[in-house]
């Protein structure tokens, strides 16, 4: 028994199931994403004094890693653009450096993280703390769990490329959805918490 | 499965049998991929999960008819850390109080409505050959059943399960002992097994819907699961968010929840502050108001079908129900705070709140309205399931109008913590949707196993259920009236203005008691029917949906031929018609 519409568009709807089913979940994200930030304004305005995000965090590293996740975000557009034009080679190139980026993404945040630890900044600490890594420490399982399933699309997923071309270039295009999420989180994470 | 060969858009499916390898015990009925095998596990672990939730409401009925009294039997096996002597403490009594709550709505009735019927029912009904996602749809039981375990497991730790209520009201749940970090857990899994369930729910009745069935066409019950699909998507992440806070109140010693200065047991709690315990109650309600909706909309969903097909009359007022119900969804997500008016909330909140929560109970007056103007001029048909749908009406209206006091901020303050709120809202859920449930079981186990479900024992568990309810809750609203709080361990009895109606609480005492002897004939009927059941058709109701199309209990793939839809979902009693139902997948 076959599922209808997990390769090809249904006609009347213009989509596959894969499709419908990562925009939902995004969906999902959002309201899980907007619960937080809500929460964070809800708690950051009800005391007298709550610090500037540049006084303990550091912009630079932060910035640095916005770009590198930007970046990655292009490359993954570019893996899907490759497969798009059948060039399967330049795609493992992409996916490959999108990888990598994420990975380079959270060495700086390792970094960041046991800087703060080392001065006795605990999520305990105070409640611009307690946001700040509860908030990122969330963020930073999405980035692992995307590079995860671009690795298995970077590797053992990558033999349906042989056999279903078309099915393979929908689920990276799925999934580069996704990582383009974790991506736009990031986009906002950064300028609340640390500029703001 | 040799019965019925398994057709594919047209063709044969001898084509597939190449690679269709026949699957193991393992595979094919614990970590199945199809929908009806996981639907009836869903069922069965609602079902289970349904009576152990009224044993842990047994027990504590048992203490608020007799107070400090020794339970004889049970009250030894529980041991000296929960009823010491056969006397309940009142730790132990939380635990209960939260536990059931807890159970009966995140693994017992949402389960059961969602994962069982949702499972079950909705791809047969839009003649799909199973969901969008089968291994997804493995996932998601999978993450409720571990979501189970964990809850289960919870009250055998130290200082046993969570005791903060079914809420977990901070700062309160903050500071209560571990049973609270093992609920937050669980209901993580719950949670991520809801949110995958939704995502599947959606994209299968899009996607996955037969050759001419359009929205249009939908049975009103595909409809209730397809909005409440909705509901639980975007309803529950903040609940997760919220959980996630929690925890790290709990675990990493942050303030998300804890106002500064906060003094527990004569001491100055050793944290930061600066938290908002206001904000867990705003995350928990935006969460559970919706989640009201999705314990009530499936509910509906079932009685429509029922009624439909009972009084071999089109369901009236159809499209209305429908703008209804997505109206309802709406506006679920808007009405949250009316559960916070005790909170000291200003009065412009509270009127707008009030004011949503007044707009909220059209929708639902209409669909309750539309389903008995159905019953107008039917030639009804009173079986068993028939029987509980036109139960479901007046109570299901009953705890309705019961709301609307509770809907105004200025009644709602002297009635929200009494025992008037507990008979409210259990109208809607206990002899509302429990009843419904009952009905779909009935009216779908022909379905599911190619037998009916014996007719007199179901009228006796009708009736019983149908009179042992109101004995239970009708009370409820006397005691509620009368101002007794309904977080009492001893059920009021340690004040003296309780004295004129605490004689009533033995009487839910022995209601509840009573209903559960009246369960009986429904557990043996089950087991006995799905081997000695009158054997049926393919379509023992004379139904007009696509499910009935379908092999009764349907193979792997679902139908013999791929269905198509001709017409909407309800055509009884067509003048002109050689029969009085018009199948929507007969040419």
């Amino acid at each position: 028994m076959d599922i209808p519409y997990t390769e090809e568009v249904r006609r009347d709807t213009g989509l596959t199931n894969g499709k419908i089913g990562v925009w939902l979940f995004l969906a999902s994200e959002v309201m899980l994403f907007g619960a937080l930030f809500a929460s964070y304004i809800l708690i950051r305005t009800g005391v007298p004094d709550w610090p500037r995000g540049d006084t303990i965090l550091d912009v630079p590293v932060a910035t640095f890693n916005t770009v590198v996740l930007i970046t990655s975000s292009i490359t993954m557009v570019m893996a899907w653009a490759s497969l798009m034009r059948g060039r399967f080679g330049t795609y493992r190139i992409y996916m490959g450096a999108t990888i990598l980026l994420g990975g380079v993404f959270l060495v700086v945040k390792y970094f960041e993280y046991s800087h703060h630890l080392a001065l006795g900044e605990f999520p305990s600490t105070n409640n611009f703390l307690a946001v700040y890594y509860t908030m990122t420490g969330l963020h930073m399982l999405h980035v692992l769990g995307g590079m995860a399933v671009n690795a298995y699309f970077w590797g053992p997923g990558a033999k349906l490329w042989k056999t279903n071309p078309v099915w393979f270039t929908n689920r990276v295009e799925h999934s580069g959805l996704f990582w383009h999420f974790v991506d736009l989180v990031w986009i906002f994470l950064f300028p609340t918490l640390y500029l703001l | 499965m040799s019965e019925h060969p398994v057709v594919v858009a047209g063709k044969p499916a001898v084509a597939h049998e190449a690679h269709h390898e026949e699957l193991g015990f393992w595979r094919k009925y614990i970590f199945s991929t199809d929908h009806k095998i996981i639907g009836i596990q869903y069922g069965i672990t609602g079902l289970l999960f349904l009576f152990l939730g009224f044993t842990l409401m047994m027990l504590m009925r048992w203490q608020l008819a007799y107070p400090e009294t020794a339970l004889p039997l049970l009250g030894a096996i529980l041991g000296e850390t929960r009823m010491p002597g056969g006397t309940m403490l009142p730790e132990f009594y939380n635990s209960l109080g939260a536990m059931h709550g807890t159970i009966m709505v995140f693994l017992g009735v949402v389960p059961l409505a969602v994962g069982g019927f949702g499972n079950y029912v909705l791809p047969l009904q839009i003649g799909a050959p199973d969901m969008a996602f089968p291994k997804l749809n493995m996932i998601s039981y999978w993450c409720l059943f571990v979501g189970g375990v964990v809850m289960l497991a919870s009250f055998f730790v130290p200082g046993g399960a969570a005791n903060s209520g079914w809420t977990s009201y901070v700062p309160l749940a903050n500071i209560a002992t571990t049973g609270q970090t093992w609920w937050l857990i669980g209901m993580i899994f719950l949670i991520t097994s809801s949110l995958l369930g939704a995502v599947n729910f959606i994209t299968t009745t899009i996607q996955i819907r037969a050759k001419g069935l359009t929205f249009w066409r939908f049975p009103f019950f595909v409809w209730t699961q397809f909005v409440t699909a909705f509901l639980l998507l975007l309803a529950f992440p903040p609940l997760e968010s919220a959980a996630v806070m929690q925890l790290a109140d709990r675990l990493l010693g942050t303030s998300f929840f804890l106002p500064s200065g906060l003094v527990v047991s004569g001491q100055v709690l050793e944290v930061a502050g600066g938290g908002n315990p206001l904000l867990w109650q705003h995350l928990f309600w935006f969460l559970a108001h919706p989640e009201v909706y999705v314990l009530i909309l499936p509910a509906l969903g079932i009685i429509a079908e029922v009624i439909t097909n009972n009084t071999r009359k089109p369901l009236w007022g159809y499209r209305s129900m429908v703008y209804s119900l997505m109206f309802l969804g709406f506006m679920s997500f808007v009405v949250w705070a009316h559960h916070m008016f005790m909170t000291g909330m200003g009065t412009a909140m509270a009127t707008f709140f009030q004011t949503t929560t007044m707009i909220i109970s059209i929708p639902s007056v209409v669909i309750l309205t539309s389903l008995i103007i159905s019953l107008w001029g039917g030639s009804i048909r009173f079986n068993t399931p028939m029987l509980f749908a036109i139960g479901f009406l007046p109570m299901f209206g009953i705890g309705g109008l019961t709301g609307l006091p509770l809907a105004f901020n200025v009644p709602d303050i002297p009635l929200h913590d009494t025992y008037y709120v507990i008979a409210h809202f259990h109208y809607v859920v206990a002899p509302g949707t429990i009843f419904a449930l009952f009905a779909g079981i009935y009216y779908w186990f022909p379905k599911a196993t190619g037998r009916k479900m014996n007719e007199a024992l179901g009228k006796i568990h009708f009736w019983g259920s149908f009179v042992f309810m109101n004995v239970i809750f009708m009370p409820m609203f006397i005691v509620g009236l009368a101002g007794v709080s309904r977080r009492l361990f001893d059920g009021g009895a340690s004040y003296a203005f309780a004295e004129p109606v605490l004689h009533w609480n033995a009487v839910s005492s022995w209601g509840a008691w009573l209903l559960a002897i009246f369960q009986l004939p429904f557990i043996f009927n089950f087991f006995w029917s799905m081997r000695k059941g009158e054997k049926t058709d393919d379509n023992p109701w004379q139904a007009t949906t696509i499910e009935w199309a379908a092999p009764s209990p349907p193979p792997h793939g679902n139908f013999a031929v791929e269905p198509t839809a001709h017409r909407g979902p309800y055509e009884y009693s067509v003048p002109g018609a050689a029969k009085d139902f018009v199948p929507q997948h007969e040419a």
